[in-house]
């Protein structure tokens, strides 16, 4: 490895460390980075190369809106990382080259994940799978969908068919696994099939149990996947052996990592990880030594973010209501501090977001800004900068995750912090705690459809609800829904790993990572404001002839989140508590450690149409507020008392994340450019330094909104940010669209 | 102390400097036809709230308000209705190291201006319309006291900031626009004139009340008059921003 580092090496010019005797990415790029902690005055807009190139995207684009949304699909190929032969979308424009499949926007058929999901999506698109793949995923391969539903028992499914708990990857793709990509230009291929093969000698128990073979299998996975990333660079006529040599050659051959990713797995997540400050390494060495201008450097980054707006993967109508808009979350971590105290911001940083001018406003990829106190001034305005004109930006809390996870984490989906290469999740969607309060009342039976769902205990038959009475028995609730909850989810994940593991993504791991299984949570401010109500005023429910509570009448006033007021907000944290501490208790698969997100991306609209009218005067249907949001109408006291009550929820309870989505117009930001800034990031500054973990930022007006419903043609490039994440809102449904705009004016006098 | 709130906004953006503790006061003498508070007109309604809760909220979020130059805005209503209470408020808000402002119609008892002004760090003058009888059918009442009071603050150099609602078809008028402009520039405490576009949002609240909205038909004056009127004003020397 030495010789890497002599002249004309790939290494050359960089310090040594144990990055270059071992994998160590995070100690190679301490060793070599620049902070930067200037204005943006050096960037550089997209060169004629670039437009034309992004103009074909946009005709591309047009062309997808116009066939429903699918450009096409290869109904015959089962996409595996070598199964296509290379794709572009011109040759002669493309600095960073590779598709998914041999045409852009063209999407790939992955039925290991579930051949039922292929079938039904390629319908919804007006397409066939081949026979040949219906035969071979019907006949002889089993998925991991069949799997799952193999072992299921029937109360998981009545659970999964009322809604009680929904969106969990048993028909797909599980995703939220972020492959180390930048290992591939750090270390070239070769390297890391050595070291992997040294991680396989290692396994030599004396008693083979079924962890070490699993394990050894696993590995020997991962090592097939690695010869066959090399093999699908050198279709496009690379050879990515040995390290990247140069800039151009350190993002093509990440790129190549993501890509080898994307192609095998269409996970619900797939995020890039924290590749910029890694990659500016590269640029400054080439820049230094004249091989590189900054309109260049650009260049290379837009081009890089073109390939990662154009990830498609194929999808059932029903997956767009849970998370609208064809979302892939190509997350990347940008920005933060090292724990030396040094910024982790570097001109490439800037690059990456400056893509946000260059090509326009854009859902992918997730740009997200890991906020600290102390990130350097002029970096700040800058973001908050672009949030006013593209609302693409989300913001977490690097002063609260830094401690906990170090300064080489990366979000996995949208909120989900995991340090890179040595940590996985086994994701798992979300419970649907509304619905839990509404089983309490009614005896475990579900006030929709009427099913015995939750256990059989006696209902609730006072004439008004009694909170310490409703509160011990929404305990019991709870406590059986996360052991089913859990247990579903060790069922879903333990046949993952069989059936459809993520081959490449885990090769660039170390061996032993350390795994969280992620719970979430939907409905927390209707809970809080239903327990609330109960404690506060007077709550009669309306019952049908079976008994159930269906309806609720409620006398007098009562506290609701998302006014700062501890007597509310104080439930909420309870909640929390208590259902992380239930989690705690359970067998997890694997010795995962259970974590808690309370996110929902878009799917609150779909928990609020499967769940009955509640206490806190929510009608039958309506849509949950999204995240750990206060439901829209209810926070009368402005947008700092409505994240003084979210940041009270604890992280430490909840380490997969807590959403917030900020929504405001432009006008009520302040007048002046400068003063919209200086408040946004006042605003930034004062949330997290008050332990808030997660900020969308939603700078837009309502008209604009409205006007988009109707002329989708004319804002191809809208985007706004939901829960978590961000969406082309011309590609959302019309329920999701008015839920949104609902949102966005805050009623403010 | 006990005062007649009728809401609080902890992140007012638009009225004072950075970022603002916005409390409503309730009750109101004057009856504008384009209120976008109606409901702040009646001196009995609103909620009656301790000065101390209001100071205890307003600390919470403290640190928000002293990192962008910002504090707390008495807006309403009328908040000189209720001197004593303004008073406590704006006291308690200099003592922890913010900004005052007082959003106000001008409409004020010089003698109790007195209680407040000195805790006052800044007037956010609401002029409608120079014009006597235009003032008295668009607000109910006439701009006497106004006057007087804008000269008082002139007189102890109180800095204001004035700001004039366009109404297209009521306050843009040649007249209008050149009766403000001498107005202002008679002054030399202004700090800043600020231009707003008359806005509809208030006539869902006027609808919500059982009352007809005084102003149906009229439409939010464009981007143009807008920036017609705004040069208007700078020819005769005097600097606008459009709100």
């Amino acid at each position: 490895m030495d010789s890497f580092l002599k002249e004309k090496g790939p290494w050359e010019g960089f310090k040594p460390g144990s990055w270059s005797s071992r994998v160590d990415v995070r100690d190679f790029i301490q060793k070599n980075y620049r902070p930067y902690e200037e204005n943006p005055d050096f960037l550089h807009g997209p060169t004629e190369v670039t437009e034309k190139l992004w103009d074909k995207v946009l005709e591309l684009y047009k062309e997808e809106r116009k066939r429903g949304g699918c450009y096409d699909i290869d109904t015959d190929t089962i996409s595996t990382i070598t199964s296509h032969p290379p794709g572009y979308i011109d040759k002669s424009l493309e600095k960073i080259v590779g598709l998914q499949t041999d045409i852009p926007l063209k999407r790939a058929v992955m039925p290991f994940g579930g051949i039922r999901m292929v079938r039904k999506s390629c319908e919804a698109n007006g397409y066939k799978a081949s026979d040949k793949i219906e035969e071979i995923f019907t006949q002889y391969r089993k998925t991991h969908n069949d799997a799952v539903f193999d072992v299921y028992t029937p109360e998981m499914r009545r659970a999964r068919h009322a809604g009680i708990i929904t969106g969990l990857p048993d028909a797909y793709g599980r995703g939220r696994i972020i492959g180390d990509y930048r290992r591939v230009p750090l270390y070239g291929v070769d390297q890391l099939i050595t070291a992997k093969e040294e991680e396989l000698y290692h396994t030599e128990y004396e008693v083979m149990f079924e962890d070490g073979m699993r394990l050894r299998e696993e590995l020997k996975e991962q090592l097939k996947a690695l010869k066959e990333l090399k093999e699908m660079a050198s279709s496009y006529g690379f050879d990515i052996s040995l390290p990247a040599a140069n800039a151009q050659e350190a993002v093509q051959w990440l790129y190549f990592g993501y890509l080898a990713a994307i192609k095998e797995q269409n996970g619900a997540a797939m995020s890039l990880g924290r590749v910029s400050t890694f990659l500016d390494i590269y640029f400054e060495r080439d820049i230094k030594k004249g091989l590189l201008k900054e309109k260049e450097a650009q260049e290379l980054m837009d081009h890089l973010i073109i390939k990662l707006r154009i990830v498609r993967f194929l999808r059932t109508p029903e997956y767009n209501e849970l998370f609208g808009g064809d979302p892939v979350w190509v997350t990347e971590a940008l920005g933060g501090m090292g724990i030396d105290g040094r910024t982790l911001v570097t001109k490439t940083t800037y690059r990456f977001l400056r893509t946000l001018s260059n090509l326009g406003p854009a859902p992918e990829p997730n740009m997200t800004v890991l906020w600290s106190q102390r990130l350097p001034e002029p970096f700040k305005e800058f973001c908050a900068g672009l949030s006013i004109e593209t609302s693409s930006i989300q913001y977490e809390n690097d002063d609260l995750m830094r401690p906990r996870w170090g300064d080489d984490y990366a979000i996995a989906c949208c909120v989900s912090a995991m340090k890179i290469g040595e940590q996985m999740q086994y994701f798992g969607a979300r419970s649907n705690l509304a619905k839990a309060l509404l089983y309490t009342i009614n005896g475990g039976k579900d006030e929709i459809n009427g099913d015995q769902v939750g256990p059989e205990f006696a209902p609730i038959t006072s004439e008004y609800l009694d909170f310490d009475e409703v509160m011990g028995r929404f305990d019991t609730t709870l406590e059986w829904l996360a052991r089913l909850y859990v247990n579903t989810m060790n069922v879903i994940h333990y046949m993952h790993d069989k059936y459809y593991y993520e081959r490449i993504q885990l090769a660039l791991h170390d061996r032993d990572v350390l795994r969280t299984m992620a719970f979430g949570i939907a409905g927390l401010s209707v809970v809080a404001d239903s327990l609330s109500a109960i404690k506060y005023a007077k709550v009669k429910p309306i019952r049908n002839e079976q008994g159930l509570a269906v309806d609720f009448e409620t006398e007098g006033d009562f506290p609701v989140m998302g006014n700062n007021d501890d007597r509310v907000d104080s439930i909420a944290v309870d909640l929390v508590l208590r259902f992380m501490h239930k989690l705690k208790k359970q067998y997890i698969y694997r010795d995962a450690v259970p974590t808690l997100s309370i996110l929902t991306i878009t799917s609150n609209v779909v928990y609020g149409k499967v769940t009955g009218n509640t206490p806190d005067g929510r009608k039958k249907g309506e849509p949950f507020a999204p995240g750990a949001n206060p439901m829209h109408g209810r926070d009368r006291r402005g947008a700092l008392a409505s994240l003084g009550s979210i940041a009270k929820l604890p992280y430490d309870y909840s380490k997969d994340g807590i959403s917030y989505t900020f929504s405001i117009t432009p006008a009520s930001l302040g007048k002046s450019r400068e003063e919209k800034i200086k408040n946004l990031t006042v605003l930034l500054d004062g949330y997290f330094e008050k332990e808030g973990h997660h900020i969308n930022a939603n700078i837009l007006d309502k008209d604009l909104l409205l006007e988009a419903m109707d002329h989708p043609e004319k804002y191809p490039q809208l985007t706004i940010r939901v829960s978590g994440y961000a969406v082309n809102f011309i590609r959302l449904s019309r329920e999701q669209q008015e839920e949104v705009i609902k949102r966005t004016l805050n009623g403010t006098i | 102390m006990k005062g007649r709130v009728h809401s609080i906004e902890t992140y007012g953006t638009v009225d004072g400097p950075g970022v603002r503790f916005v409390v409503f006061f309730q009750g109101c003498p004057l009856q504008c036809k384009y209120c976008h508070n109606r409901d702040t007109w009646d001196v009995f309604g609103g909620e009656l709230v301790k000065s101390r809760d209001i100071i205890n909220h307003f600390k919470k979020y403290l640190s928000f308000y002293l990192n962008s130059g910002g504090g707390l805005t008495a807006s309403g209503g009328e908040p000189t209705l209720q001197p004593e209470f303004l008073r406590t408020l704006f006291a308690e808000t200099k003592r922890l190291g913010a900004n005052t402002a007082l959003d106000t119609t001008g409409h004020v008892d010089i003698a109790n201006a007195e209680i407040f002004l000195d805790v006052t760090d800044l007037v956010l003058l609401d002029i409608k319309i120079m014009d006597r009888e235009k003032h008295k059918d668009l607000t109910g009442v006439s701009n006497e006291r106004i006057i007087n009071f804008s000269k008082y603050l002139e007189k102890i150099g109180k800095p204001i900031w004035i700001r004039h609602v366009v109404i297209p078809g009521i306050t843009d008028s040649q007249d209008d626009i050149y009766g403000m402009a001498n107005f202002i520039k008679e002054m030399d405490n202004v700090e800043k004139v600020e231009l707003l576009p008359y806005n509809k949002f208030g006539v869902e609240k006027w609808k919500a009340l059982g009352s007809e909205y005084p102003l149906e038909g009229i439409k939010p004056p464009s981007r143009e008059l807008l920036k017609d009127i705004a040069g208007d004003y700078q020819s005769l020397g005097i600097e606008i921003t459009i709100g």
